[in-house]
């Protein structure tokens, strides 16, 4: 038994303690016939080597987009990762304890996320940060649902352009209550306009809308104009949500001085590793008086029996072990450790640091967009500006021919657009980071041009 | 040894023009910001603390040694399986070929990944005799959510209109507010005097509304419910499903499956039972398996094979939808992948074994000072009391948590169930020794021997004791608010 | 008001009918020192808005410690005609004060045969012996 110490002459003196004559008598409690026949049928124990080897086996099967020329986005981005993010989270005082509860045994986790929960307000300018929730899709569902329990409202306003996995996420959380989803049509390729106009949101707001769902930069990469969409969403009353790519904050305006009521975000870009597209971090923060609809964990300070600042758990009515049924979310744990790397990275990266990576973002999608267009192969499909994801069409055809020809290559020119979006299916989505040097920005120009 | 100046709060170690991260040069042709964005969309950058890397390190490292951890201390917490963390599997989870992967990448070059989650679907299936798998959500409750919305799919398309959930009166918090979250009603079920299902109580609240019955089996008081074969009967006569709570699957890996006991859902907290980290509060995983009935309606896309391929299967029209971008936790899931492959199934039973051993062995010894009031015998952890302390000498179970961190152990999971008075659930989990279970029982015993005053205001070691919940709860401080 | 002159709720609320200048019925309501003390130190409450309508049974609003919310029960039925918003902000004085400064909401009656239902101090003393 590779992680169980007890020894078999340890076992016998247990049970002799216990008064069993083996352990097969301490599972009479489950009756014989809800027994198993036999033994599962899994694959045979492995040892450390045999299961290294077999790791390292299946892992060279993938090819990983970073460790080529990524040019993948759509939610999820290959920037770099400071070694000092990785020391960090692989301190086993913080990935092996759970839950604060025990604030006396937990100030190093509760510190933490408080600096957390001041980080991601200094980043968004909101008053009011949680502990972090499951993931971008996650933390827009629960926006939605804070927002309808705020305003007694039921109807939310969604922008297509927000990204298509959110929308279905909120979709499916939403099917079986009392809500109705309206989408907002602002993708028009023909038109080459992606962004939503302030007069068409007014038109179909009204007394009964909760909430206004916007991202910015949207899913294609093109900015929105925040502060005109609040505008509109607060004179019918509503709330406005915005998701946000974490990143883009180092540049653009921060939410907090563009009348926005929550912000959300995927948090993967600060410091996390793609893996597939999780775990990562449901970025979650709000206005002062949405603190008590707050989702999940909240860490405040305080002090204890002696007069020394410390930090516990707080709010906790709020949650489900206490509030059950009446909880303002069912959301139990939080995603710690990955809001400690959040932590991590954004405390090293700093104010210029932030803003660095963002303009680097910004300058290269820019050139590769300017470079790709020059080859004559692919056309812009939209028209407005963008941070550092943009949708091209490739002319004559489907991009996946060209995505395919890529690999060989270890270049990962782009994310299909048809999957999500018919129309668009001779279209990608390409995303620049701070990683993507000029060389390999291009060298996809080249391949596009070959292709 | 603690050094104070470092674990001051990143905002008040901050010093202008300090920086950890230096960015390249930028090797493209600059343009200026007015070129490619719109006027006032940009700001000024994010006032977030400038620090070096070197303060970076102390301050967490410093940080970490503040908390109680499974690495550093036996971590009882009841309910929450703070079994060993193994560190293979932290390794063989932190290759490049698992963290670069790009979950849009195509699907010729992630061949391994699929197939490592394909298997992690059989595997589950197998362990939980329900066929079904979707790997989708990210945590336990998220995989009662999902379930709840996998079984609304089925009502839906089989034209029933059932909406009442039925819960135990001890169940875990995030079981009716996984209901609510799904948009049904909940009603509690009672427990009879032995800590079991009241099957009277049960059957008087069964009709033509109940979509769901959802029980934790073992329960929440460490107990396995036999009576669970005639509930799912009961249930499904009722026309509902039998969902169970997976967090206690510790205690029968291999032992029983739920599908043949008679749950047609349950999820799995690999977190707990196949000792992926806890994070600090996450990470998670909370994979779902179901019944073959069922299987149509689970989150999409599940992964599929197809001869020697593998692929992301989206074609399953009567899916629910997604719970969430992308395709799941994947880091968790690769943890857990090493877990079982390591253990295969000889080894997940006797995990289960010596995990039941450990805690019948714990509770024989603490029985005779703290009463555990629902029998002799436990599954995987039980539940005692310090009802009969707090009465005579008023001494709460909180007291014993915290004087127990002076001792050099986490505290167990105390106030929970909610059915228990001063409840203490502790879960030694099959990673200890004897010699670790001896010496918490001992100062246990110890403790509850000591004079009140100091156990009211332990702990006594720690930097920080007793925080003003209050205080915390009344006037919310949530973020650093700035100097003095 | 003297707590001895008051109507009470199972449910701990505490009610003092009087009559307003019109001639309605109005009255006030708030929480019991006997609950006060119960539910240990209080760390918010949420009240309802004036205009809002009320059955008797009916919650009008929550109270909060740090471990535990409970509902507050309106034990008449009628609309809400003033509500005592700055006690939120000031918790203390609901236990310093519970059946003075401490009030919560006022309702206008729109059904006095509810008080029917209540129990006079006497009768409420007993209930919260055997709660005890």
């Amino acid at each position: 038994m590779p992680y169980a110490p007890t020894t078999t002459e340890e076992q016998q003196a247990m049970l002799k303690a216990i008064g069993a004559k083996d352990i097969e008598e301490l599972f009479a409690m489950i009756p014989g016939e809800l027994r198993m026949d036999g033994e599962l049928q899994l694959p045979a124990a492995m040892g450390e080597m045999e299961l290294s080897a077999r790791m390292s086996d299946l892992a060279g099967k993938n090819l990983p987009a970073g460790s080529g020329a990524c040019f993948l986005g759509g939610g999820c981005y290959d920037h770099f990762v400071p070694a000092v993010v990785d020391f960090v989270a692989s301190r086993s005082e913080f990935y092996t304890a759970y839950t604060p509860y025990q604030a006396e045994a937990s100030q190093g986790s509760l510190q933490a996320f408080f600096e957390y929960q001041t980080l991601v307000t200094q980043l968004t300018g909101m008053d009011v940060s949680n502990a972090s929730l499951y993931d971008g899709a996650g933390a827009a569902v629960e926006a939605v649902l804070m927002a309808i329990n705020a305003t007694r409202r039921d109807k939310v306003v969604v922008l297509d352009s927000v990204h298509p996995e959110y929308i279905q996420t909120l979709g499916t959380y939403l099917t079986n209550v009392k809500t109705t989803i309206k989408t907002l049509v602002t993708v028009n390729p023909d038109a080459k306009q992606c962004a939503a106009s302030p007069a068409a949101l007014a038109d179909i707001l009204n007394k009964e809308t909760a909430c206004v769902l916007v991202q910015h930069p949207n899913f294609f990469g093109c900015l929105e104009d925040v502060e005109a969409l609040a505008e509109v969403t607060h004179a019918a009353g509503a709330l406005l949500i915005l998701a946000v790519n974490p990143v883009s904050l180092g540049l653009l305006k921060r939410p907090g001085q563009c009348g926005v009521d929550i912000v959300v975000a995927e948090g993967q870009p600060l410091g996390i590793p793609m893996t597939f597209g999780g775990p990562g971090l449901g970025i979650i923060a709000c206005s002062e008086k949405f603190v008590r609809r707050m989702p999940g964990r909240l860490v405040g300070q305080t002090v204890d029996r002696r007069g020394r600042r410390c930090w516990v758990l707080t709010l906790q009515t709020r949650e489900q072990h206490i509030r059950r049924e009446k909880a303002t979310s069912n959301i139990c744990t939080n995603q710690g450790l990955m809001a400690l790397r959040a932590s991590v990275f954004l405390a090293a990266m700093g104010p210029m640091g932030m803003r660095q990576m963002a303009e680097l973002c910004l300058q290269k999608a820019h050139y590769a967009l300017d470079e790709l267009i020059n080859t004559g192969a692919v056309s812009r499909v939209f028209e407005q500006p963008f941070f550092n994801e943009f949708a091209v069409r490739v002319k004559g055809g489907d991009p996946q021919k060209l995505i395919d020809a890529a690999v060989t290559g270890n270049i990962f020119p782009g994310v299909p657009l048809g999957r999500w979006y018919p129309e668009m299916n001779d279209c990608m989505l390409v995303a620049v980071t701070e990683k993507r040097t000029k060389m390999e920005i291009d060298m996809l120009v080249e391949l596009v041009k070959k292709t | 040894m603690r050094n104070q100046q470092t674990t001051e709060l990143l905002f008040e170690q901050s010093r202008a023009g300090s920086c950890a991260v230096h960015m390249p040069e930028c090797d493209v042709p600059a343009r200026s910001l007015e070129d490619m964005l719109p006027e006032g969309a940009t700001g000024s950058p994010p006032p977030l603390p400038e620090l070096s890397e070197p303060d970076l390190v102390r301050h967490y490292v410093n940080l970490s040694t503040q908390n109680m951890s499974v690495d550093t201390h036996f971590y009882p917490l009841g309910s929450c399986t703070m079994k060993y963390n193994p560190k293979r599997n932290e390794r063989l989870a932190s290759d490049a070929g698992w963290l670069g992967l790009h979950p849009y990448q195509p699907e010729s070059t992630v061949q391994g990944v699929l197939q490592v989650l394909w298997e992690c679907q059989e595997m589950l299936g197998e362990i939980a005799g329900l066929p079904a798998v979707s790997l989708q959500p990210a945590a336990g409750a998220h995989g009662e959510m999902t379930a709840l919305l996998t079984a609304a799919g089925y009502f839906n398309d089989t034209g029933q209109r059932r909406d009442v959930v039925l819960i135990p009166d001890q169940a875990h918090g995030t079981n009716p507010a996984s209901a609510a979250v799904a948009g049904f009603r909940t009603v509690e079920v009672k427990s009879t005097p032995e800590g079991f299902v009241d099957l009277d109580d049960l059957e008087s609240k069964l009709d033509e509304k109940t979509a769901v019955f959802m029980i934790t089996n073992p329960n929440t008081l460490g107990l396995f419910d036999g009576q669970i074969a005639r509930i799912a009967e009961l249930v499904h006569e009722a026309g509902g499903l039998v969902y169970l709570d997976g967090a206690n699957m510790n205690a029968i890996l291999g032992i029983a499956r739920p599908g043949d006991f008679g749950a047609d859902m349950m999820h799995f907290n690999p977190h707990k039972t196949f000792s992926t980290p806890h994070g600090g509060g996450g990470p998670g995983a909370g994979p779902i398996a179901v019944a073959e009935k069922l299987g149509p309606y689970l989150p999409r896309p599940v992964i599929a094979r197809d001869g020697e391929t593998y692929k992301l299967d989206f074609d399953r029209p009567k899916s629910i939808g997604r719970v969430r971008s992308f395709v799941g936790n994947v880091g968790v899931l690769l943890r857990m992948y090493c877990y079982i492959l390591t253990h295969g199934p000889d080894g997940l039973r006797r995990v289960s074994e010596n995990a039941v051993l450990n805690a019948n062995y714990l509770l024989n010894r603490v029985k005779h000072f703290l009463p555990v009031q629902y029998g002799d015998r436990c599954t995987h952890e039980f539940v005692a009391t310090a009802g009969e302390l707090r009465d005579r000498r008023g001494i709460s179970a909180m007291d014993i948590a915290k004087r127990l961190i002076d001792y050099g152990f986490h505290a167990p999971t105390v106030y929970f169930p909610l059915i228990v008075r001063e409840a203490m659930m502790i879960e030694p989990t099959e990673s200890e020794t004897k010699a670790t279970l001896d010496a918490f029982a001992e100062a246990l015993f110890r403790i509850t021997e000591e004079p009140e005053d100091l156990l009211h205001e332990a702990p006594h070691s720690t930097t920080v004791s007793r925080p003003d919940e209050v205080l915390a709860a009344r006037k919310p401080v949530l973020k650093w608010k700035g100097e003095g | 008001m003297k707590p001895e002159d008051l109507l009470y709720a199972k449910t701990h609320e505490w009610v003092c009918v009087e009559t307003d200048s019109a001639g309605a019925k109005v009255a006030t309501i708030g929480i019991s020192a006997f609950a006060l003390e119960a539910l240990t130190d209080l760390v918010f409450m949420e009240l309802p808005e004036v205009g809002r309508e009320l059955n008797a049974e009916e919650p009008f609003g929550e109270v909060e410690s740090v471990k535990a919310v409970s509902d507050l029960i309106s034990p008449v039925s009628g609309e809400i005609v003033e509500v005592n918003s700055d006690i939120a902000d000031d918790l203390e004085k609901m236990t310093e004060d519970p059946y003075g400064a401490g009030w919560l909401i006022k309702v206008k009656l729109s059904d006095e045969s509810v008080l029917a239902n209540l129990m006079d101090h006497a009768a409420y003393q007993k209930q919260c012996a055997e709660e005890a």
